[in-house]
C-alpha cells in the first residue's frame, strides 16, 4: 500500500481548485458557451469536395454570397472534408438545402453533403431546456442517493466535488470555444456518474475506517483511506482513460468533443474525489460520532 | 462467496453461451429459424433522414371559427333569438344579443347537452369557453377544445404523411406522433431527402375556380398568382371542385400536344359538379389552383361530363409524377413545417461504423494488456469476464433489437474501460486481506464480501445517470444511455458470476501457492 501524504496539500489544492472554478465561472458568465446547432438553432453541413484545391476561405466566400447569416467554416478530419455552420434555418422552404447545394456546385464544383443538421429555434430552445433539466435531475438524484446511503456531510462533499468537475469541464469548453452539443450533455451526465462513483469508493472506505479507528483524527483518516484505495483509483482511471483516448484518436471526428469532455471529466473527477470531497469531511469535522449517531437513529 | 453449486456453474455457462450466440449472430448468419434478431443501426450509422414536422394549426383554427360563426347564426335564428355584430378577432368570436335574451343564450351555450357548444364529459369541459359582459359574448376555444382540435388535425396529417412516404417507397420508414402537433419521420437508408421534404412541405390543396371576367361575383374574388410567377389573375372565390373529390391521379402523355400532364378521375359527386359547372361555363377560363397558386387556367371548350380530366402546366415527368402523388394522397389539414432535420449520408455512416469498431478494438486491446500487466493470472480472469461482458452486452442489445448509434458505440467502449473497475476493487481488497489472513480461500472470500457494497454504490450512481439520459435524451444520445445502462448490468453479472467462478476455480486449485495475487 502506498503512503503518500495527500492531506498535506489539501489547502494548496483547494486554493487551486477555487481559482480554477472562479476562472471557469468568469468565462462561463462573460464569454458563455459555444452552443452548436442543437442548442442555438441553425444549420450544420458536413461536406466533402471532390476538388482538392478548395480551401476554407473559398468555401466561406461561396457561402457568404448566399445570405445565410453568420457563416463558420472549419476543416473536419480529412483534407477534403469541411464543416459549415450558419444561423439561417428555413423551415418553410423544403428546397432550402437543395438550393444551397446547387449554388455551391456551380461556384466550387461538385460537393457531397455527408451530413446535414437543421434545427429550428423552437426545437433548439427545447433541447437546451431538456439538457439543463437532465443535468439538474441527475445531480438531484445523486444527492438523494448519497443522502440515503451516507450522512449529510458526505453528501455535501460528493456534490461539491461533482459541481467542481462539471464547472471546470464546462469552463474549459468555454475558454477554448469548444462546441457544446447534445453529446456533450451526455458526456457531462456520465462525468457526474463517474465522479460520484470515484468519490463513493473512497467515502465507503472512510466510513469503514471511522468505525475501525476511534482515535485517528479525520485529517489523517481521510489520508489513510485515500491511500488504501489509491491503486484502485489509478487503475480504474487508467483503463477508462485508455478507452476514452482510443475513442478520441480513432473514433472519428463526430466523437471528438464527446470523448474530450469525458477525458477532462475523468481527470478532474479523480482529482476532486481526493482533493475536494475529502477536505470537506475534514472541514465539517466528521468523526466516529457522526456515523454512530446516524446509525442509532 | 467463493462456493458455486454445480447447477449454478451450468446456468452461468449456458446463459453466457446463449447471449454470445445472440451477439455473434449479428455478424455470422446461422440458422434463421432459431434466432433471427439483429441490432438495429441508428440513422447516424446506416445513413438516413430524421425529420421533425410541426403542424401550423392557425389556418385550421381560423377555418373552424369561421364555420362556427355560420353555425351559431343559423342555430340561434332557428330558435328565434337575435344575435348581431358577429366578429372574429384573433381567436375570439364575439357577438351581441338583446338584454332579455342574455339568460337564454347563456343557458344554451353552457348546457351539457348543448348542440352548438359540445360538452366533453371525460374532460369536464365544453368545446368553447364562454365569457359574457352584459349583452356582449365572447367565445374562445377551451383548453380541451383546442387539444381535441389539434389531435384530430394531427391524426389526419399523420395519415397523409404516411401515404406520401409510402408512395415514394423508402424502406421501413418510421412515422410517429410527438406531442399534439408534431410528427417524427425517420427514413433509414434514404440517400437524398430533398424529394420527400418537398412532398411533405406541400399542403396539396387543389381547387378548381373560374377566372372572373368582371369583378362583380356574388362569392367575391381574390387575386392569385401563377405558379411560375409570370402573372396574376382575378379568380372567383366560388370553389367548383376540390381535391377531396379526386379518386385517382396519374402522370400521362397528352398525345395531341406531346406534353406531360396529370390526368385525374373524379368520384360521382365530383363528376356531377364538374359537369354542371363546365356546361354553364363554356368559354370561361377554369383556374386549377394548388396551395394558392394557379398551375394553369385552360379555357373550357365543352362540358366535361365523363368525370375525368387533365391538368396541364409545363410539367416534367418528375414534377407530374409528384403532383399526381400529392393529389392521390390527399390534402393535409394544415401546412407542415420541418422544424428539425438530421440527415447522414450512407458513406459517412459507414465511416462512423468503421471508426467506432476500430476504436472499440484498440480500447479493448489496451485495457486487456494493462490488466494482464497489472494482475497476471487474475488479469486474465478479469479479461475473460470483460470479453463475456462484451458478448452479453451485444447479445442483450440484439435480443431487444435495440438501436445502436455512434454515441452508443462510445458507450460500449466506455463500459469496457469502466467494467474492470469492479474486478479491480475486488482484487485490491483481496490484496489487503491477504496481509492479515494466510488462508487464501478465507482472504478471497473476505475480499469479495467486503467490496460488495462499494461496488453496488458505485454502479448504482452510474445507472442513475444512464436512466436520466434515457428518459431525457433524444435520438443518438438515447442510444448511449442504453448501452451504458445495459453495460452496467452485464458488468455486474460478469464480475459476480463469471469472474468469481473462474477465481474460485483458480484459488481452490492453487491454494497452496504463495502469494496468489
Amino acid at each position: 500500500m502506498s503512503n503518500i501524504s495527500f492531506n498535506k496539500f489539501y489547502r494548496k489544492f483547494n486554493i487551486l481548485s477555487l481559482i480554477l472554478i472562479v476562472i471557469s465561472l468568469v468565462f462561463l458568465i462573460f464569454k458563455g458557451l459555444n452552443y452548436g446547432v442543437d442548442f442555438k438553432g441553425g444549420t450544420l453541413i458536413e461536406l466533402r469536395t471532390t476538388d482538392k484545391t478548395n480551401n476554407i476561405s473559398l468555401i466561406r466566400d461561396s457561402f457568404n454570397q448566399m445570405n445565410l447569416g453568420d457563416v463558420s467554416v472549419k476543416k473536419f478530419g480529412n483534407e477534403t472534408d469541411f464543416i459549415v455552420k450558419f444561423e439561417k434555418q428555413n423551415s418553410n422552404d423544403p428546397e432550402f438545402i437543395k438550393n444551397i447545394q446547387n449554388k455551391l456546385s456551380s461556384s466550387i464544383g461538385n460537393v457531397d453533403f455527408r451530413r446535414v443538421e437543421n434545427v429550428g429555434p423552437k426545437v433548439s430552445s427545447e433541447l437546451l431546456k431538456s439538457g439543463i433539466i437532465a443535468i439538474s435531475l441527475s445531480l438531484a438524484a445523486m444527492l438523494l442517493y448519497i443522502w440515503i446511503r451516507f450522512e449529510w456531510q458526505f453528501s455535501l462533499g460528493a456534490i461539491l466535488a461533482i459541481f467542481h468537475d462539471v464547472i471546470i469541464t464546462l469552463g474549459i469548453f468555454s475558454i477554448f470555444s469548444l462546441e457544446i452539443n447534445l453529446s456533450i450533455v451526455a458526456a457531462v451526465l456520465t462525468i457526474v456518474g463517474y465522479s460520484m462513483n470515484d468519490t463513493v469508493v473512497i467515502f465507503d472506505r472512510v466510513r469503514e475506517n471511522l468505525r475501525k479507528y476511534s482515535d485517528v483524527k479525520i485529517f489523517d483518516l481521510t489520508n489513510i483511506s485515500i491511500n488504501e484505495t489509491l491503486s484502485r483509483t489509478i487503475i480504474t482511471s487508467v483503463t477508462t482513460l485508455l478507452a476514452l483516448f482510443s475513442i478520441y484518436l480513432f473514433g472519428g471526428e463526430i466523437l471528438k468533443g464527446f470523448s474530450l469532455a469525458m477525458i477532462l471529466g475523468v481527470i478532474f473527477g479523480t482529482y476532486s474525489s481526493i482533493y475536494i470531497a475529502n477536505p470537506i469531511l475534514v472541514a465539517l469535522n466528521v468523526s466516529q460520532r457522526t456515523i454512530v449517531k446516524e446509525e442509532k437513529d | 462467496m467463493l462456493y458455486f453449486s454445480k447447477l449454478r456453474i451450468i446456468s452461468v455457462i449456458v446463459f453466457t453461451i446463449i447471449f454470445s450466440y445472440f451477439a455473434i449472430s449479428n455478424f455470422v448468419k446461422f440458422d434463421d429459424n432459431f434466432f433471427s434478431k439483429n441490432i438495429n443501426l441508428g440513422l447516424d450509422l446506416q445513413g438516413g433522414s430524421y425529420l421533425l414536422l410541426e403542424i401550423d394549426n392557425r389556418p385550421v383554427i381560423t377555418q373552424k371559427l369561421q364555420a362556427k360563426i355560420i353555425e351559431l347564426k343559423r342555430y340561434f335564428k332557428e330558435k328565434q333569438i337575435t344575435l348581431k355584430n358577429f366578429s372574429l378577432k384573433g381567436d375570439t368570436i364575439s357577438f351581441e344579443t338583446t338584454d332579455n335574451e342574455i339568460e337564454n343564450v347563456i343557458n344554451i351555450l353552457n348546457d351539457k347537452d348543448s348542440d352548438v357548444n359540445t360538452y366533453y364529459p371525460t374532460y369536464k369541459s365544453h368545446e368553447f369557453d364562454v365569457l359574457e359582459d352584459g349583452n356582449l359574448f365572447s367565445l374562445n376555444y377551451s383548453r380541451y377544445g383546442l387539444v381535441l382540435l389539434k389531435n384530430s388535425s394531427l391524426d389526419q396529417a399523420i395519415e397523409i404523411v404516411r401515404r406520401r412516404v409510402d408512395e415514394v417507397g423508402t424502406n421501413e420508414p418510421n412515422i410517429l406522433k410527438r406531442g399534439n402537433d408534431r410528427i417524427l419521420v425517420e427514413l433509414p437508408g434514404l440517400d437524398d431527402p430533398n424529394r420527400i421534404k418537398s412532398l411533405l412541405g406541400k399542403t396539396a390543396n387543389l381547387t378548381f375556380q373560374f377566372i372572373s371576367q368582371n369583378n362583380e361575383e356574388s362569392f367575391g374574388t381574390e387575386k392569385l398568382s401563377f405558379e411560375d410567377g409570370s402573372r396574376d389573375a382575378i379568380v372567383s372565390k366560388r370553389i367548383i371542385l376540390s381535391g377531396d373529390n379526386l379518386v385517382d391521379a396519374k402522370p400521362t402523355m397528352n398525345s395531341q400536344t406531346n406534353e406531360t400532364v396529370v390526368s385525374f378521375s373524379l368520384d360521382r359527386v365530383g363528376a356531377k359538379k364538374f359537369g354542371k359547372a363546365t356546361s354553364t361555363g363554356v368559354g370561361k377560363q377554369l383556374a386549377i389552383v394548388l396551395d394558392g397558386k394557379i398551375i394553369s387556367a385552360p379555357s373550357v371548350r365543352e362540358p366535361i361530363i365523363g368525370g375525368s380530366g387533365q391538368i396541364s402546366g409545363d410539367f416534367t415527368f418528375q414534377s407530374a409524377t409528384d403532383l399526381a402523388l400529392l393529389l392521390r394522397s390527399g390534402a393535409l389539414p394544415a401546412p407542415l413545417n420541418i422544424i428539425e432535420e438530421r440527415t447522414v449520408g450512407p458513406d459517412l455512416g459507414q465511416d462512423s461504423i468503421d471508426a467506432g469498431i476500430l476504436s472499440l478494438f484498440i480500447g479493448f486491446l489496451l485495457v486487456i494488456l494493462f490488466m494482464i500487466y497489472k494482475y497476471r493470472a487474475f488479469g486474465l480472469i478479469a479479461n475473460l469476464a470483460l470479453v463475456s461482458n462484451l458478448f452479453l452486452l451485444i447479445g442483450i442489445l440484439t435480443l431487444f433489437e435495440a438501436t445502436l448509434t455512434l454515441p452508443g458505440i462510445a458507450g460500449i467502449i466506455l463500459t469496457v474501460g469502466m467494467a474492470v473497475d469492479a474486478n479491480v476493487l475486488i482484487f485490491e481488497r483481496i490484496k489487503e486481506e491477504t496481509k492479515n489472513e494466510k488462508n487464501p480461500i478465507i482472504a478471497f472470500d473476505a475480499g469479495y464480501t467486503k467490496s460488495r457494497t462499494t461496488i453496488l454504490d458505485a454502479n448504482i450512481t452510474t445507472l442513475i445517470a444512464a436512466f436520466i439520459l434515457f428518459f431525457m435524451g433524444s435520438g443518438p444520445v438515447k442510444g448511449f444511455s442504453v448501452t451504458l445502462g445495459v453495460g452496467i448490468l452485464t458488468t455486474l453479472f460478469s464480475v459476480y458470476f463469471i469472474a468469481r467462478l473462474l477465481t474460485s476455480l483458480y484459488v481452490v486449485k492453487n491454494k497452496d501457492k504463495e502469494q496468489l495475487l
